[in-house]
């Protein structure tokens, strides 16, 4: 009786939302496709909606840091209160960065929100990558939106690097001086890509600075928010996977709750839990304390200089790789960056793009697939996932295998031949482990339905025919 | 009753822990506890070790210990103060430990390890004098690269350069005289006194820096920040997923 009145009440805020739009804008039939599109109902299917989230927090607090920040390499010196900084000579980047932090009003909050958000947008954008490989939501008719979803991943993690190098603090400078040296590897080209990007021999010229901001505060997010409109439009076009939970659910139809009055305020809740998340961290966890590290100095360095954790994966390649020039003479082909600082992950992200095409290979299934597989009824796709997502974990450890060694007294030597050693094992011993546990978990299913008929029919009830 | 014992108990502890062996009747003379703890690596009147059985020592030392002839009252202290010395094991790296010598103790071996030849004093740094901007642009200019730059230490070929939480105004001064392990000696060339002052009040400050920004995860960057985005924020946030998309039954 309540619920029925209350949703009564509810169509009526619906009719009339409708009829304010239609009469200014003639959309009533897509708002009313919208208010209805059904949700399917899995807590995985958020994922994705975690990393929109933390998008617009980092464009919200991104806006607020391009007030204060300014992308000069303009040299200055510091005259404020922080006293380890008095009189340095300086950029003006970093100097307004390490004002942003002290003197401007909820600066450091932004900056650290900022941050923390760029972090956390990787790392949902990589959960919600795991749930789509895993269950095979990438199959046609989705295979177009794994493709601009696995886009806009390359261009998160390309403006993570640039946010990160913008400052000009210590690590930015290390770190700019790293990618310089792996554009540089590239064979034949490489010098002159480098060229062209920074403008002249590194640090590079000034225009380099305006060129990193441009692309920092504008034509990447304006990138990644075109795909994303597109990824959100191919999305509720083609509608949502969805499990098979029950005879309801096929692949013609979808089985869940419908935006309004169901699915909004959820996600609405979810905004908020990011929100809070982020500002939290933002608030009460530093991150990046760059007026610790100081300005760069071209040749200067750190011990211990990290990238963020996303692109974590490539340091360790270029640890791992053993030293490796290709030479022609005196003329180095291949210089040992190429291999982990480029080759790696253009492997990586190649292999991602093709695993609509190679699954369609593999399976010979060229048809629709709105349906879902748990991860257990496609071992091989699961047992492979789990080999490459190994790979590529532990070259992400041997990222860190400095800390380890200083933290825990680990010898770094052995801990890169252990790593030289697991970076093949660990794959191989993936694959097996999980391909064997997917068919034990099927096996056991299996079982358990036979014995459950089995106890019905000695019962003396009708055998069940319900087929999952 | 009770509280009487736990007194009688801890007034009896640090008798307990100096009557370790070895520590014994002859712990009185510098002579007697080298002979004691040092002449085996570093020789009669610290002429120093070489031995066919080990060739390779620490590094380029030869051998099981280097000789101490004119490394002076500076090294000697340097090296007993941190608990460098007495050394287990030639090839491995010295690290800061507590000496297990007393004061008293430690200035009779510096004494006697000073009798060896003319080396230099213990020094007398003044890191008052010194200034803190000046000494971050000295301290990332000669140190960072091995001791990262807030001092939290790091990792250079096959040893930790480790980090100086530990080490005290005169330790400072020593090490950077010695150049312990693989760490280069700096001459007054390279960095006078009056740097070293303010590399001390450098690191000095480095131990209790003036933050903001809240929780400081370690001072070392992305590695700890990484950690925190996975197991705090992605888990969190997961979370959140799991509780907010519960299924609703019908
Ligand atoms: C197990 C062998 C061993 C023992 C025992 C030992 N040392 Fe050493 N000592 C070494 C080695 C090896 C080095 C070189 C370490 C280095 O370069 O950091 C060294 C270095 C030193 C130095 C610095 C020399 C220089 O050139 O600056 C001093 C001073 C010193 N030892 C004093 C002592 C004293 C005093 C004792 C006794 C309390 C002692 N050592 C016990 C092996 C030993
Ligand atoms: C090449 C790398 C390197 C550089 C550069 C370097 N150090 Fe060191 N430092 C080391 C290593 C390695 C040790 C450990 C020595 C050992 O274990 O015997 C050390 C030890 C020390 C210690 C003793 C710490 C302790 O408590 O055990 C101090 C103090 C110190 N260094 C200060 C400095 C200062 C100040 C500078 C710059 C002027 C500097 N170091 C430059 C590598 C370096």
């Amino acid at each position: 009786m309540g619920r029925a009145l209350e949703s009564a009440e509810e169509s009526v805020v619906i009719r009339g939302l409708v009829r304010f739009l239609d009469e200014r804008s003639g959309t009533a039939p897509f708002v009313k496709k919208a208010l209805r599109y059904v949700f399917p109902d899995h807590w995985s299917f958020l994922l994705g909606e975690v990393a929109l989230y933390t998008f617009v927090i980092l464009v919200g607090t991104g806006i607020y840091l391009t007030f204060f920040f300014e992308p000069s390499t303009a040299s200055t010196y510091y005259a404020g209160h922080y006293a380890p900084l008095r009189g340095h000579e300086m950029s003006v980047a970093y100097r307004s960065a390490v004002d942003l932090s002290f003197k401007v009003r909820a600066g450091l909050l932004m900056r650290q929100t900022h941050h923390w958000a760029a972090d956390v947008f990787v790392a949902s954008i990589v959960l919600h990558m795991l749930r789509v490989f895993f269950t095979g939501a990438f199959r046609k008719p989705r295979d177009l939106t794994y493709y601009l979803g696995l886009t806009m991943l390359v261009f998160a993690l390309l403006e993570g690097y640039l946010g990160y190098s913008l400052v000009d603090d210590l690590l930015s400078g290390m770190g700019l001086a790293i990618g310089y040296s792996v554009l540089m590897s590239v064979p034949f080209v490489g010098a002159n890509l480098a060229l062209l990007v920074w403008g002249a021999p590194f640090p590079g010229k000034a225009e380099f600075w305006s060129r990193m901001y441009v692309a920092h505060v504008f034509l990447l997010p304006i990138l990644i928010a075109t795909l994303l409109a597109l990824h959100l439009f191919l999305v509720a076009a083609r509608h949502h996977t969805q499990f098979r939970e029950s005879r309801r659910t096929t692949e013609k139809k979808v089985v869940g709750i419908p935006t309004f009055p169901g699915y909004a305020p959820r996600s609405l809740g979810l905004f908020f839990s990011v929100a809070a998340v982020l500002f939290l961290l933002g608030g009460l966890v530093q991150i990046n304390p760059i007026w610790l590290w100081g300005p760069y100095h071209i040749a200067q360095g750190t011990n211990g200089a990290q990238p963020d954790w996303y692109l974590g994966w490539l340091i360790g390649a270029l640890r791992l790789v053993p030293n490796l020039d290709v030479t022609i003479g005196d003329y180095t082909l291949v210089p040992n960056a190429f291999w982990g600082g480029a080759l790696f992950p253009l492997l990586v992200f190649m292999l991602l793009y093709l695993v609509p095409w190679l699954d369609r290979r593999a399976t010979g299934e060229y048809g629709f697939r709105n349906l879902l597989d748990r991860p257990r009824d496609a071992p091989w796709r699961t047992a492979l996932g789990a080999a490459l997502f190994a790979w590529v974990f532990v070259i992400f450890l041997a990222g860190a295998s400095d800390r380890v060694f200083v933290s825990f007294g680990i010898s770094y030597v052995a801990q890169l031949w252990i790593y030289r050693v697991l970076v093949f094992v660990l794959p191989l011993a993936a694959l097996i482990v999980t391909r064997r546990f997917c068919l034990a978990l099927q096996e056991s299913e299996r079982l358990g339905q036979i014995r459950k008929q089995a106890e019905a029919e000695a019962r003396g009830e009708l055998p069940q025919t319900e087929q999952l | 009753m009770r509280r009487l014992l736990l007194l009688a108990l801890a007034l009896a502890l640090p008798s307990a822990a100096s009557a370790q062996p070895g520590l014994g009747v002859k712990a009185k003379t510098g002579q007697g506890l080298y002979a004691e703890h040092c002449l085996s690596c570093h020789g009669v009147d610290g002429s120093g070790v070489t031995s066919a059985s080990h060739p390779r020592g620490v590094l380029d030392v030869r051998g099981l210990g280097p000789p101490l002839k004119d490394v002076g009252a500076l090294a000697a202290d340097f090296y007993l103060t941190t608990g460098y010395m007495p050394l287990e094991d030639p090839h491995e790296q010295p690290r800061h430990t507590k000496s297990p010598f007393d004061k008293r103790e430690i200035a009779a071996l510096v004494a006697y390890v000073a009798s060896f030849g003319k080396g230099p004093p213990v020094p007398t740094p003044h890191p008052e004098r010194g200034d803190v901007s000046v000494g971050l642009s000295l301290f990332t200019e000669h140190c960072a690269g091995c001791h990262q730059v807030v001092a939290e230490g790091g990792y250079v070929t096959n040893a930790v350069a480790p980090p100086l939480h530990e080490a005290t105004p005169v330790q400072i001064a020593e090490a950077v005289r010695v150049g312990p392990y693989l760490m280069p000696r700096f001459e007054k060339s390279q960095i006078s006194d009056a740097q070293l002052d303010s590399i001390i009040a450098y690191v000095q400050w480095a131990k209790h820096p003036d933050d903001r920004g809240g929780w400081s995860i370690g001072r070392i960057g992305p590695v700890p920040e990484g950690l925190v985005a996975w197991l705090i924020a992605a888990v969190a946030l997961v979370g959140c997923c799991v509780v907010i998309g519960r299924r609703v039954r019908q």
